[in-house]
């Protein structure tokens, strides 16, 4: 059951006609808002969130209590101002913070489960826009958002380039590649292995799929650090013990790092939001939509382009962010692209990176 | 804003709304006076840490590698293309020039003349690379890797069937007239076209 959470929540006027075909009603979305909107709404900067985030970029999240996801970025005197701009963030639909999911109601009052419809990036992108449209705003200062984010501002741009005046993408991709499903996959199949998962018809019965779910994030979470990384971090070193206990504990520290990571995951999200989101980025591929090529879907587009990507993010490498910029070149794009060194991998984006300050606060204006 | 005189003559000459793409643009300050003339300036820059400079200060620049990149571009998306101080810098500066005349109508390139009077003097008579004002860093650790004269460039250009437009001749800082350009002119502007 979706958890009762204090949000602004927006109900669309109609239903939301999906990739898949099938048109959803009732969907609401949850939303936070931060800053004021100028008179003229022109000041309004919309942020994505990736996979596992939601709608508290800059506010304490209801449910763990830790900060918001992205407070280095997003707030007062930050690179993203909220003294000058008055920014979004939406849960996406598919999610499980409030907005429309699979553990919402369907219209025979039981939750969708399965019956939930297989959505895509766009799907999530329409309801941002059916959002927009509600609150009046008809062109955002500009669309910010790293990795799943990135995807849904680079969607935004190109099937309705006239919604956003700068679009800005960190460490992300148009197209998922064959590496980024083969680990979601594994995600997908520990959760669906998990006896508790129940065809995903869990909610109720006292029995979530914690340790499917748990699985999976420890997986992922290893595709958003760097080699390097873990090993600064952690190296060898063991956990609360001098020795090898010649068993299957957590002797090591990496592991028990990420099992809290999977377990504290388990308290906040559910595992067929997790199913769902992650097979809407799997069939993300923006050139497909396009007639196969990439240029197109960005062609005549009026907006500023700033990619960004990392050394260390071998999730979204920079050979993904290059091919996003050779397309908005030949698109005649207004363009801007950087690598910039950090350590940490994929997560780089969420953590302290001056230069990633920087950039956004120079490229945001 | 002082900018580099071999910058200066090429702000000048842009057409204002024009589209230009910098090669090698540095931390923007051309860019940026092309900018104020209105124009459509993009750049390119190889540095990370320019290219952030150049982000932050709100002009479009992608890092990339012009030796490569290039082929990025689609033919004639620029009407100038604007090389500057980094065609000693390419793998093949032919090549360079043709990928210049490919996505620019036009091309403005400017490069240190290797055969100014000091360069002679300092290789002829001390016998060793010269080190200048211009061309500051020592052989083994300089980026230039193809040195050229003004003698050099012209033979080359004429060879590509590659017109000249116009050229610009510089000593110090000021500019000096087109006689004997090889030997007195510290560095050089040619306005291209094919």
């Amino acid at each position: 059951m979706a958890p009762a959470i204090a949000t602004k929540l927006y109900p669309l006027p109609s239903p939301l006609l999906l990739d898949g075909g099938q048109a959803l009603a009732g969907v609401e979305v949850a939303y936070e808002t931060y800053g004021e909107l100028a008179p003229d709404k022109g000041n309004a900067i919309l942020v994505c969130h990736a996979l596992t985030g939601d709608q508290y970029v800059a506010s304490r999240h209801p449910v763990t209590g830790k900060p918001g996801w992205w407070e280095r970025m997003v707030g007062p005197g930050k690179p993203i101002d909220t003294d000058r701009f008055h920014v979004i963030c939406a849960n996406v639909i598919g999610g499980c913070m409030g907005s429309t999911g699979p553990a919402s109601a369907a219209s025979d009052g039981r939750p969708y489960a399965m019956r939930f419809p297989v959505i895509t990036i766009r799907d999530m992108v329409r309801a941002q826009i059916a959002l927009l449209d509600g609150l009046g705003i008809e062109r955002l200062h500009a669309v910010v958002g790293g990795s799943m984010g990135g995807m849904q501002a680079l969607s935004l741009a190109a099937n309705f380039p006239d919604r956003a005046a700068r679009v800005l993408a960190i460490a992300t991709t148009a197209r998922h590649s064959a590496q980024n499903i083969a680990f979601h996959e594994v995600g997908r199949q520990a959760v669906m292995a998990d006896p508790d998962w129940q065809g995903g018809d869990y909610y109720g019965s006292g029995h979530a799929p914690d340790k499917g779910l748990s699985v999976a994030r420890m997986a992922a979470h290893i595709t958003y650090l760097s080699e390097s990384g873990l090993t600064e971090k952690f190296g060898r070193n063991l956990q609360d013990r001098d020795s090898k206990t010649f068993g299957f504990d957590a002797d090591f520290q990496v592991e028990s790092y990420l099992r809290y990571q999977g377990s504290g995951f388990t308290q906040r999200f559910d595992a067929n939001s997790y199913l769902f989101i992650t097979r809407a980025m799997d069939y993300f591929d923006i050139a497909e939509e396009h007639g196969g090529l990439l240029a197109k879907a960005f062609a005549g587009s009026p907006a500023r382009f700033c990619l960004v990507s990392f050394d260390s993010d071998w999730l979204y490498p920079t050979a993904e962010s290059r091919h996003v910029v050779h397309a908005l070149n030949a698109a005649g794009a207004a363009v801007s692209f950087v690598e910039l060194s950090a350590p940490h991998g994929h997560d780089s984006f969420l953590l302290d990176v001056p230069a990633l300050d920087r950039v956004v606060k120079g490229f945001i204006g | 804003m002082n900018l580099r005189p071999d910058l200066a003559v090429i702000a000048a000459r842009v057409q204002p709304a024009a589209r230009a793409l910098d090669i090698g643009c540095g931390d923007g300050a051309l860019m940026a006076a092309l900018a104020e003339k209105g124009c459509d300036a993009r750049g390119m820059e190889i540095d990370p840490e320019l290219v952030e400079r150049c982000v932050s200060r709100g002009l479009s620049v992608v890092q990339g590698d012009a030796d490569r990149d290039l082929a990025d571009y689609p033919d004639k998306a620029f009407d100038y293309a604007i090389l500057s101080q980094t065609l000693q810098t390419a793998a093949r500066p032919d090549r360079m020039l043709d990928e210049l005349l490919r996505v620019g109508r036009q091309a403005f390139v400017s490069f240190p003349n290797f055969a100014h009077w000091r360069m002679r003097a300092a290789l002829a008579l001390g016998g060793r690379m010269p080190v200048t004002r211009h061309l500051p860093v020592s052989w083994y650790e300089t980026q230039n890797i193809h040195h050229m004269t003004v003698s050099d460039f012209r033979d080359l250009i004429a060879a590509m069937g590659v017109k000249c437009e116009r050229a610009w001749f510089f000593a110090g800082d000021r500019e000096i007239g087109a006689s004997l350009a090889n030997l007195r002119a510290e560095h050089a502007v040619f306005e291209l076209s094919r």
